[in-house]
């Protein structure tokens, strides 16, 4: 279970740090979906077939988006030269790499000092789990804890969705209404 | 877009959509859902408006549609989930209807209509989305 899903970040980093240089839009576009994909497969992996749905339509769509928006453009990015403050960009990204290395060294040595994963208490993930079916009738138990117990966060996943809309039409429009 | 995909889109289109309402539908049973299958529904729109373009769809006299049906199933969705606080039972999102036997298409009470809402919803919004960059490009050009 570990390899496949190490292999898969492997690839995914690779294919974020190439969309990050390439030189061609599209190719930086299509580099990034490489990281969607793999994210759907690791979900396969890991067993969320739910996730894993919305994932691909989505990566997809998004990817035919991006795609119809770089063969509108030039596809080339512009050399820019660096303004000002160059010494406090590079003592920043130092800065950030000296501390992302702290914590990677702390997850490296984090297993012997902390309790197996799922070890913790888990109260309430077991009762939803023992209790999700009979609770709320629903046999896929993610559906019953989005719309039942977390009906909450649906409606404001739902809202978010549609205030995204709002503002897309809102920026979009160029004539006004009379 | 070329004649061979306008032949696959037309065969392949009504598949996807059948797809995902049996997704949002039986989103109680099996894997999937509200958000999954709105996906898929706008993934149908979409292939179908890449294929045969803006023009002969006439997108433009349409473009109303998605934002009514979005605003209407939100609606629906709040108005299901507060129907339950007239009922006696003093809580928001109580799922007050009958439940009936674990694993029945008709079942779980509340959860396959808030689906549904969800999903029209959740397909209606990112069709919108696309419809307004595709419209607002037009006006652009004009």
């Amino acid at each position: 279970m570990e390899t496949p899903i190490s292999i898969l970040l492997g690839f995914m980093i690779i294919g974020a740090i190439y969309s990050l240089s390439a030189r061609d839009l599209l190719s930086a576009v299509i580099s990034v979906g490489i990281v969607g994909y793999s994210l759907v497969i690791c979900f396969l992996l890991l067993k969320a077939p739910d996730l894993a749905i919305v994932q691909i339509v989505v990566e997809t769509i998004t990817l035919v988006i991006m795609i119809a928006v770089v063969l509108d453009s030039t596809r080339i990015i512009r050399p820019q030269k660096a303004k000002g403050f160059v010494y406090f960009r590079y003592a920043l990204s130092l800065a950030v790499i000296v501390i992302f290395a702290g914590v990677l060294l702390y997850m490296w040595s984090a297993p012997d000092l902390l309790q197996v994963f799922g070890d913790h208490t888990t109260r309430m993930s077991t009762a939803y789990i023992e209790n999700a079916a009979n609770a709320t009738g629903s046999a896929n138990l993610v559906t019953g804890v989005l719309f039942d117990f977390r009906g909450y966060d649906t409606l404001g996943e739902a809202t978010v969705l549609f205030t995204a809309v709002v503002g897309v039409v809102t920026i979009l429009r160029l004539k006004g209404k009379k | 877009m070329s004649e061979i995909v306008k032949t696959v889109t037309k065969i392949i289109v009504g598949v996807i959509f059948i797809y995902g309402l049996y997704i949002i539908v039986h989103g109680h049973l099996t894997p999937g859902g509200g958000f999954a299958g709105g996906a898929v529904l706008a993934g149908a729109f979409v292939l179908l408006v890449l294929a045969y373009g803006s023009p002969e769809t006439k997108l433009k006299s349409q473009k109303e549609y998605p934002a009514i049906f979005e605003s209407l199933s939100l609606l629906a969705f709040l108005v299901l989930a507060s129907i339950g606080i007239g009922l006696g039972i003093k809580v928001f999102f109580n799922n007050y209807l009958p439940k009936g036997i674990v694993g029945d298409l008709v079942s779980a009470g509340n959860i396959p209509l808030y689906n549904m809402a969800i999903g029209i919803e959740v397909a209606a919004a990112m069709f919108a989305i696309i419809l307004a960059l595709i419209i607002y490009k037009e006006e652009a050009r004009e």
